[in-house]
Formats: C-alpha cells, structure tokens, sequence
C-alpha cells in the first residue's frame, strides 16, 4: 500500500506564499472573499442542488409540522409575499434606504479617503487626531439618528433622510479613513527612490506610487466601510425613521401587524443588498488589487 | 590616499591597461569624479560612518564595480551618485557638474529585485519614466530592447508572473529605454540563481558593448566583479572605505570559461584577502 501523503501526492513542489490564492488580493484579508469560488459544473451543480434541497426541504419540515406562518413562514409564502405588490411593500423602501446607504457612503468615504491621504503625510498629526477616529470607528452610528432628528439643521430637514444618511456617512467614513491609512503609511523606499531617479515630483509619487500601493487596502476600507454603511441605514431605519420608512422601517411595521412572511421578505430583499455590496467589490478587488498575493 | 589613480597604478595583480575597448568609447574622459564621498547617517544609536573620503574617477564608457560586503555604504554611493541622497562631506561630479539631485536624462537605475511596480503589466512598467518625464513613448527603441532582451511576446504579462531574469531584463529595458550616459546598477542579480546571474552578465555585457554606457555597478558577489569589469573598486565596511582598485586585463568579450582559468581563481583570492585586511597589505607584487 502507498504511503505517499495524500495532500502532497499530486502536488508540484513549491512553498511559494500564497500560491493558492492569488486571485483578489487583500480583499482576502477581511475574510470576505477568501471564500473558494466554484468552478466546475459538478461544484456549480451541487450548490444550485444543495440550494434546492434547504428551499423545500425547510418547506417539507413546515408543511408536516403545521407551523402557523406568523411562527415560522414556509419559503414558498415568503416569495409570493415577495413578489405580490412589490412596488408599494418594499419598492419605495428600498429606493429610501438605497438613498441613504449611496449618498452616506459617498459622503463619507471620500472624507475618509482625503483625510487618510492627508494625515499620513505627518506622523504627528495622525498621532494626534488617532483617538477621535477610534472613537469614531468603535462608537455605533445609528445611536446618534433620533439626537441628529433633533439637532439638524432647519435646511437639512430633521424629519427627512438627512439623519441618516450623515449617520451612515459617519460609520463608512472612519473605515474608509483607518484602512486607506494603512495603505498610505505602506511606503516602498525602492519604489520612490525609482520614481525620484526619473525626477518625479511629490504629486507623481502619490499619484504613480503610494496611491496604486495603497489601493488594495483602500478597497478593503470600502468594503467593509459600505457594509457599516448598510448596518447604519436598516438600524437607523429601525430606531428612528422618516416619514419616508426604508427597509428597516417596514421591518418593524410588519413585525408590529404580526405579517411574518411579508417581515421575512424584507430580510430577504436586506440580504440582497448585503451580497450586491460583497459582489461589486469582489469585482473591484480582482479587478485592481490582483496583483498583490 | 589622495587620488585613486595613483591607487591601482602602484599595485594590483593585474595592472596593466588593456588594449581591447568597446570601439566607441572615448576612454579617457573622466565621466563621474566623485571627490572625498562622505556619508553620515543620524541613527537613533548614534551616527552611522556608511561612507568615509571615497574618491574615485570612472572614464566614459568604462565599466566599474564597486566590490564589498554588506555595509560598506555600496549603495550609499550608488544613491549619491545618483542625486537621492546627499553627501555629508565631499562631492560628486558628473561631465564636471556637480550632482545635486536626480539627472534621469544622463542616470539611470537599476535596482536590487528588479524594483518593477507589481500594478504594471511589462510594458506599463517600461513606460512608466516616459510617464514620470511626461515625454512620448519611444515604441521603436522598446520594441528592439525587447526583442534583444528576449521579452518580447511578454508585454502585457505581470511581474509576478515573471521569472526573475526576466523581470531584471525588464528593468533594463526600463534604464536603457531612457539611454541615460550612466547606469547605475544596484546588485541588481544578487537574488538570482547562479545559472541565470550568468546569462544576466553575459547580457548586461553586451548591452554595454553595443550602446557604450559608462556603467557602475555595486556588488558584492568577487567573480561576477572581475567578469564585468574594467575596474573593481574594492571597500571595507564600516566605514565604508576604499581599499584597493584592481584593474582587470582579461580579454573582451569576456567567456563564461574565463572564470575557471587559474588567474582568474588567483584574482578572486586576491581581492578576497583585501577585503579582509582592508586593503592594509603592503606586500603585494607587482605583475
């Protein structure tokens, strides 16, 4: 009998980091994409199976067991209450919190993204302003809606979207900002010596060198930046929504008519957005921080 | 020690000038004078001598390598010549005008492990000077360099698809892209294997003879010294210090055979020994 390890048996030898995932860079870092993507059609097969199989085996379960669907609604309720007057339930919603979530991460990633650009230049400053934006980072955004409702502005309408959106811009922008400045604090003295030795000014070397070399990590910030974001927006919608309502609004509507399957659907359709979020960045990342292993 | 010259003209194993040159050279321009090179560095143990009164001339298109172990301010040197770091005492001149900063229409680096962008596919990283002088693309002078350095068909690939002789080509092409009078060149084959160190010299070889660089190259590897140069300048560390300049006869163009002959193993010792004592023996015989 063979007593060759059976990990190694196939294996071309090689201890070179990382040569397995090589595929989105840093992106892998937050554990987000570091998932293995399937490729063949067995691997593919089995999943769309696999997803068939919880679909009406948890309906199987519900049929048999008689559970009343404000308990536990069975998956095929949950899509039709998806699908029937989606526009009114949910469409609206949607558009309300999908505002919020945009315009607030816009906000406040840029924010973060220059302030990152600009503080990392002077130790000291960064030294100096460290615990604000920790404070910042650790503090839960969301909490703050019902005093900004308040406290706003009269131009900024504190019964409109405005709270919330600066209380996403608040909870993005800080991610944005400590992520973009591990980026830019990541100076490669070889590569900026190559960029000066053609006679590069400070603006080529940010804009040729430390930008691209922070780029990975700027990425992950967004990432993980956006996810905060759509925390902030659904639980802000919870806590404390405008006239407007957005999807955590219908959450506790729905919970408060005791429409179960209608509550469920939301969570579904909030799912979806969190995915959206992972895909579009999945994307980014192996589009422009690939190359780092 | 006051001039360099008068340093090898004393001595040497080898002092005799040679007679065969890349015919385009003129050689007895001086192209780099550097005078009393000094280098302190403020470390936070203290100040650090990484260079102390280097002087030393390169004629124009010659070749020069600067030989010694870690530490001796090798590419302090490198750096100073190439106007990123200034010097604590001392100058350096290049076509009589002194370096105060980077000159990439006459410089050109190359670095240790390539130093190509990883965000760059090749070519992206051959433009990138061209983007940094904000002056259009030599397509026709890239292509041939490619062509020449084996690379072409791997344009578009990413460095770290690479093997390592083909991203130090590449880096080549990088300088010589710009065709600066001056390479510089930083341990640049230090990370490669032997087999491939050798194709890299033989390359670098006759890159050299066909365009006519005056090229300083800082290692610390003896024998590929001796096979690349006109010259080997020889340091001792700490401070980083000139020991001896050996000139060296052997033919061009230079074979990979030459460096099994007995002269050649007998020079390696030689400079070997100097390093050690720091170039404080007064017993050597002049050939």
């Amino acid at each position: 009998m063979s007593q060759v390890p059976n990990e190694l048996r196939d294996e071309i030898p090689s201890f070179e980091e990382g040569s397995q995932h090589r595929d989105h860079g840093p992106i892998d870092w937050t554990g987000m994409t570091s998932i293995r993507g399937a490729k063949s059609a067995l691997e593919i097969g089995t999943i769309v199976a696999l997803a068939v199989g919880v679909f009406w085996g948890i309906e199987g379960i519900l049929r048999w067991a008689k559970t009343p669907s404000y308990v536990f609604p069975k998956p095929t309720q949950i899509v039709s209450a998806l699908t029937t007057d989606f526009g009114i339930r949910y469409g609206h919603h949607l558009w309300v919190t999908a505002q919020e979530f945009l315009m607030g991460v816009a906000i406040g990633s840029t924010i973060g993204l220059l302030l990152a650009a600009v503080i990392t230049q002077k130790p000291f400053v960064e030294k100096v302003v460290a615990p604000y934006i920790i404070i910042l980072v650790t503090t839960p955004m969301l909490a703050l809606v019902p005093f900004l409702r308040i406290s706003l502005p009269k131009g900024l309408g504190g019964l409109g979207i405005w709270p919330i959106v600066f209380a996403v811009a608040l909870a993005s922008g800080p991610m944005v900002l400590i992520n973009a400045a591990t980026g830019f604090r990541r100076t490669d003295l070889a590569k900026i010596a190559l960029a000066r030795s053609y006679g590069a000014s400070t603006f080529q070397i940010f804009r040729k060198i430390r930008f691209p070399l922070a780029l990975p990590m700027i990425i992950v910030g967004y990432m993980v930046g956006s996810i905060f974001g759509l925390l902030t927006a659904v639980g802000s919608e919870m806590a404390s929504a405008s006239e407007e309502g957005g999807l955590g609004h219908q959450l506790i509507y729905f919970a408060s008519l005791i429409q179960v399957p209608q509550f469920w659907a939301t969570i579904v359709i909030i799912a979806a957005l969190g995915v959206s979020i992972y895909i579009v960045f999945y994307c980014v990342g192996k589009r422009w921080a690939s190359w780092e292993a | 020690m006051t001039e360099a010259e008068s340093t090898f003209a004393s001595g040497g194993v080898v002092a005799r000038r040679h007679g065969e040159h890349a015919p385009h050279a003129a050689r007895d321009e001086v192209k780099i004078s550097i005078r009393d090179a000094t280098k302190v560095y403020a470390a936070k143990t203290g100040p650090v001598r990484a260079l102390e009164g280097l002087s030393v001339d390169v004629r124009e298109g010659e070749l020069v390598c600067v030989l010694g172990p870690s530490g001796c301010g090798k590419t302090t040197l490198l750096w100073a010549l190439g106007g990123l770091h200034e010097l604590t005492r001392g100058q350096i001149l290049v076509d009589g005008v002194a370096v105060k900063g980077p000159r990439p229409e006459v410089m050109g680096f190359i670095f240790q492990d390539a130093n190509l962008l990883p965000w760059r596919n090749l070519r992206q990283n051959i433009e990138f000077p061209f983007e940094i002088k904000r002056r259009p693309v030599d397509a026709v002078r890239i292509e041939s360099l490619l062509a020449e350095t084996g690379l072409a068909g791997f344009e578009t690939a990413y460095p770290r698809e690479l093997s390592g002789g083909m991203q130090q080509r590449a880096s080549i092409v990088r300088a010589l892209a710009q065709d600066p009078a001056v390479l510089l060149m930083d341990e640049p084959f230090g990370q490669l294997d032997a087999f491939t160190r050798d194709e890299m010299n033989l390359l670098l070889l006759r890159l050299w003879s066909e365009t006519g660089k005056t090229i300083v190259f800082v290692t610390h590897n003896i024998s590929e010294a001796i096979f690349l140069s006109d010259r080997v300048v020889v340091m001792t560390p700490r401070p980083g210090r000139l020991a001896r300049i050996f000139e060296i006869d052997l033919p061009r163009p230079r074979t990979i055979e030459m460096t099994f002959e007995p002269g050649f193993i007998a020079l390696i010792q030689e400079i070997k020994r100097t390093v050690e004592t720091g170039g404080r023996r007064t017993d050597v015989e002049v050939s």
